[in-house]
């Protein structure tokens, strides 16, 4: 179809760019230039990007732009591709980079040039990621993005940058290899890990169970579920602005991604017999993830919280494995990688001018800052999920979906975005309504023109695609319309076995 | 009746050169007094490339002489260049801290040449003779090297710990060989696994006792306790040549020795190398975290790292060999990368060894610290670093294999070795700068850039070397 390789073009163009800051000198004009040439690389990117989706057919299910090398011998090749799941994941990334960069514009001063080099790098394994189409060359980019991560948040980030930095890259790691092994496994047993391939290869009920286990312990950190979402807080405290905002925008959404790419697909029996198990564990993270937020005294924390509640209605929908719960599965993916990120980009336009996140240090901000106000305010109305944002259409198809299987979680479920319009609300209340009492408040700035450039197409993003969701949709559809087809067939071949038996 | 014909020499010509080689070296040197050091190092790095040409250059295929002791297949080209360029790489790296400690004699090179040699031989050994007379040649020099800083009580006492082990573990190791003897009426590996059948209680405990040899030689628990002493205590040129070669010659007799002379009783000598494993591995993880000497961190990584090459061995199939054939080869470059960096940590007032001198060490010299910390990342086994692709291997062997509970005890333990791993990044990246070393030599600068280089870029084309891997691991099958 593509006669030049555009995915790969999409994955390593970053690379070149941190090539390109890696030989810059290290004065006044080659920060300058590093913070230039990070920006151009990642618009590119992102420009290269839209080709994919103005050249995507969403009417076919099958991966697309498909490339295929030899790689490793013995059928594990570099394979690239996208279909309806991962194509949105992928636009995701290349668009919050350019914005991840301006949002560092000022408030990195120290060692721009490496700073730069690692997001950009973090962006080629990201991307990578979403694309890849070999198991191995998935492990790859899924792991490699540790490191940059771990950087980001070691060099660049706040007080408690070194507990936090270990503990997500350990924690992470030891979720990973599990997956690794169960890679293997899948490897000898099916003689290659080719996903197109896998996707179409029944294993057996015990590997699938295993390898079952093994993809959840991975996901379920990434993810975070509950309750090994413990990282996730300290991470997002302590790593710098970019880095929460591409840490919850979509670091998280590799795992909901590996979910729908692996776990649903590949062990469907493994899947069906253990969605309750995940049903539990998506309400608990609701509900308790929700109660925690309203304890908060930190703002970044208590968005921390609020993702992994929001990532609760995501596994919720993906295991009820109906259209409607895997559609707004993915649908609040992307629209929790828009509100989130911009949500912890509003915390840091305010850290930027009073270098704290204690809710209880700010108040009255909208009698100085009416813009900043509307903005959190329409993120703030976002992520509780009101219709007309882009949060209220994940919710609801999740919880459609959902109670259409299981009546209780979907109804558990819903008490949980009870919860969340309590503890937005009150941080919005708390931050931005009251008196302007605070002395050092009294002359804080408005958002400026870079900070309005980098809020204004993710307002525009959240309504539209909360009044018109339809070009996600529609993307997505028949990839998952296949992914459900297929999984009803394989499970079903199962229960009719048993019944024949 | 041609009693007296000669075997066919051919096979054993790379042995030749570096054994007549060494032989004019020390003529040279002993003859010219004065400032021989330099021109002998020089000399013994190219006689060793010389030997890898020769070797390169045999006739293709399984060639066998000496009565079938001494073996030259896929299996041992490979690992025998790679023990060249660990041994060349190790001579290289010593010129520069030769000249500041004032220790510059030119038998260090020899020796190390001699060591050499008896390292080719070593992986060359087809029956328990030549396996014996090769490990003995490449000990003995060791020893001495060990030793060679004669006024430092350290490394004395390093050479001592060494020999005085070493010597004990020669002794467990001939007593097994010579069970094996007793029991199967052969010492030549093919007979042995013809004769061994399907085992017996005499036949275990020699391979238990030859076991237990090989294992101190790798430094796998539980036969490590020499390798932190002598690795601290060992100039550090010296322990960066312990780290690299020797291990790559101990593990090809250990994989040569389980496989081609006991191909029948797999599952049973496999129980010992799944303990050595687990063991080392775990110890090699948890006894790190502790260190604050950056010799002895590396130490207890390398016993850490063994235990992952050995996990491709305790499968037992070609799959598991080609896993350690690619994880001693990436293991050689990624340790001697870390010790060209060790190697500079130079002030001016010395050497030094704590980790916590590397602190800030991206702000001081960033380009040591970038090569550092990926080569760390590797050891760790992060992709996309070379180190993923050599634990990739061994555990794609050991799931194939069956062997789960090892394969899942081996990726925790790799977890948990991480963390000390990332303690030094950490150092190098998050904290403060202590101040500059010394500018860093030029041979050093190569040896870093070229191991770092390849770490980083392995995975952009990956396939020769596990192809020849796995060519060579077929050799033995």
């Amino acid at each position: 179809m593509a006669s030049w390789p555009i995915l790969s073009v999409v994955t390593f163009l970053p690379l070149v760019g941190a090539l390109f800051i890696a030989l810059l000198p290290e004065d006044e004009a080659g920060i300058r230039n590093a913070r230039w040439t990070a920006l151009w690389t990642t618009l590119i990117t992102f420009i290269t990007s839209l080709i994919l989706v103005w050249r995507f057919d969403p009417a076919s299910a099958d991966f697309q732009f498909v490339e295929k090398h030899a790689w490793l011998g013995g059928n594990i090749n570099y394979a690239m591709g996208v279909d309806g799941i991962s194509l949105p994941f992928v636009v995701l990334t290349t668009a919050l980079m350019p914005i991840s960069i301006l949002a560092s514009w000022t408030s990195i001063q120290l060692r721009v040039r490496d700073y730069m080099i690692a997001f950009l790098v973090l962006e080629t394994l990201m991307v990578g990621t979403f694309c890849a189409l070999d198991l191995v060359l998935f492990y790859l980019f899924f792991e490699g993005g540790l490191i940059p991560m771990f950087l980001i948040i070691g060099v660049w980030g706040g007080p408690r940058r070194v507990y936090a930095s270990f503990k997500f890259f350990l924690y992470t790691l030891l979720g990973s290899v599990l997956m690794l092994l169960a890679i293997m496994a899948m490897y000898w047993e099916a003689g290659t890990t080719d996903i197109a391939s896998l996707l179409h290869h029944s294993f057996p009920l015990s590997l699938q169970k295993w390898a079952w286990f093994a993809f959840l312990a991975s996901f379920a950190v990434k993810l975070p579920m509950w309750p090994v979402h413990t990282w996730l807080p300290d991470a997002h405290v302590e790593a710098p602005t970019a880095g929460s905002v591409i840490l919850a925008a979509i670091l998280l959404k590799m795992g909901g991604y590996g979910f729908l790419r692996f776990s649903l697909p590949m062990f469907p029996d493994a899947s069906a017999q253990l969605a309750p198990l995940i049903y539990a564990l998506s309400v608990v993270a609701i509900v308790y993830t929700s109660l925690v937020a309203l304890m908060q005294e930190d703002m970044k924390k208590l968005i921390a919280y609020s993702s992994v509640a929001h990532m609760g209605f995501v596994t919720m929908g993906i295991f009820a494995v109906t259209a409607q719960g895997v559609a707004g599965g993915i649908f609040q993916m992307v629209s929790h990688g828009i509100v989130s990120a911009a949500l912890f980009l509003c915390v840091g336009i305010v850290y930027d001018r009073m270098h704290t996140r204690e809710i209880a240090a700010y108040g009255g901000l909208v009698n100085r800052m009416p813009l900043y106000a509307f903005v959190f305010m329409v993120f703030t109305l976002a992520n509780v999920g009101l219709p007309g944002t882009s949060g209220f259409v994940g919710e609801f198809l999740s919880l459609i979906g959902t109670f259409r299987v299981n009546t209780w979680v979907a109804t558990l479920a819903t008490i949980g975005t009870i919860l969340s319009a309590a503890y937005a609300l009150w941080l919005y209340r708390k931050i931005i309504f009251g008196k302007l009492e605070k002395p050092n408040l009294f002359n804080i700035k408005d958002i400026g023109l870079r900070e309005i450039a980098i809020m204004a197409p993710l307002v525009i993003l959240t309504i539209v695609f909360g009044i018109y969701p339809k070009p996600v949709l529609d993307i997505s559809s028949a990839s998952v319309a296949q992914l459900i087809d297929n999984y009803q067939h394989a499970v079903g071949a199962v229960r009719s076995a048993a019944l024949a038996r | 009746m041609n009693v007296a014909q000669l075997p066919n020499l051919l096979p054993f010509l790379p042995e030749f050169v570096l054994g007549v080689g060494a032989m004019a070296l020390l003529l040279v040197g002993v003859s010219r007094r004065a400032d021989t050091g330099h021109v002998v190092d020089a000399a013994a790095i190219v006689l060793l490339a010389v030997a890898g040409v020769v070797i390169a250059l045999l006739p293709a295929g399984k060639l066998i002489t000496f009565g079938g002791s001494f073996i030259v297949d896929d299996f041992a080209r490979f690992l025998k260049i790679l023990a060249l360029l660990g041994s060349a790489a190790a001579i290289a790296m010593s010129l520069d801290y030769a000249k500041h400690e004032g220790e510059q004699h030119f038998e260090y090179s020899v020796l190390i040449v001699l060591s050499t040699l008896g390292m080719l031989m070593l992986i060359s050994a087809a029956d328990l003779i030549a396996l014996y007379l090769g490990l003995e040649l490449m000990s003995l020099p060791l020893y001495v090297v060990a030793a060679s800083h004669r006024n430092s009580l350290r490394s004395t006492e390093a050479g001592l710990k060494y020999f005085v082990l070493g010597a004990l573990s020669s002794g467990m190791l001939l007593y097994g060989a010579s069970l094996i003897y007793g029991f199967t009426g052969t010492v030549n590996f093919a007979g042995i696994a013809h004769a061994a059948g399907q085992g017996g209680v005499g036949l275990i405990f020699g391979i238990v006792f030859l076991f237990a040899g090989f294992c101190f030689k790798v430094s796998a628990v539980p036969f490590h306790m020499w390798t932190p002493d002598v690795y601290e205590g060992a100039p550090t040129p010296i322990t960066a040549f312990f780290a690299a070669a020797p291990k790559v010659a101990g593990i090809a007799m250990f994989v040569r020795a389980a496989v081609m002379a006991f191909p029948g009783i797999t599952s049973q000598w496999q129980q010992i190398v799944v303990f050595v494993a687990i063991a080392s591995m775990a110890l090699g993880s948890f006894a790190a975290i502790g260190q604050r000497n950056i010799k002895r961190l590396m130490a207890y990584s390398s016993i850490g790292h063994m235990g992952f090459a050995l996990v491709g061995l305790a499968a037992g199939t070609s799959e598991g060999v080609q896993g350690v054939l690619v994880y001693v080869a990436i293991y050689i470059t990624m340790t001697l990368g870390v010790f060209a960096v060790i190697l500079s940590m130079r002030r001016r007032t010395g050497m030094v060894e704590s980790i916590d001198q590397l602190a800030g060490l991206s702000r001081t010299h960033p380009t040591m610290a970038f090569f550092l910390a990926m080569l760390l990342f590797s050891m760790a086994g992060i992709p996309p670093l070379a180190g993923f692709f050599a634990k990739f291997y061994v555990f794609l062997a050991a799931i194939k294999a069956g062997l789960y509970a090892l394969a899942v005890i081996g990726v925790v333990t790799s977890v948990i070795g991480a963390y000390y791993y990332l303690y030094i990044v950490k150092l190098m990246y998050f904290d403060e700068p202590v101040g500059k070393f010394e500018e860093m030599p030029y041979e050093l600068r190569v040896v870093l850039a070229i191991c770092g280089l390849f770490n980083i870029f392995f995975f952009v084309y990956p396939a020769p070397l596990v192809g020849i891997a796995s060519a060579a691991a077929h050799s033995l099958f």
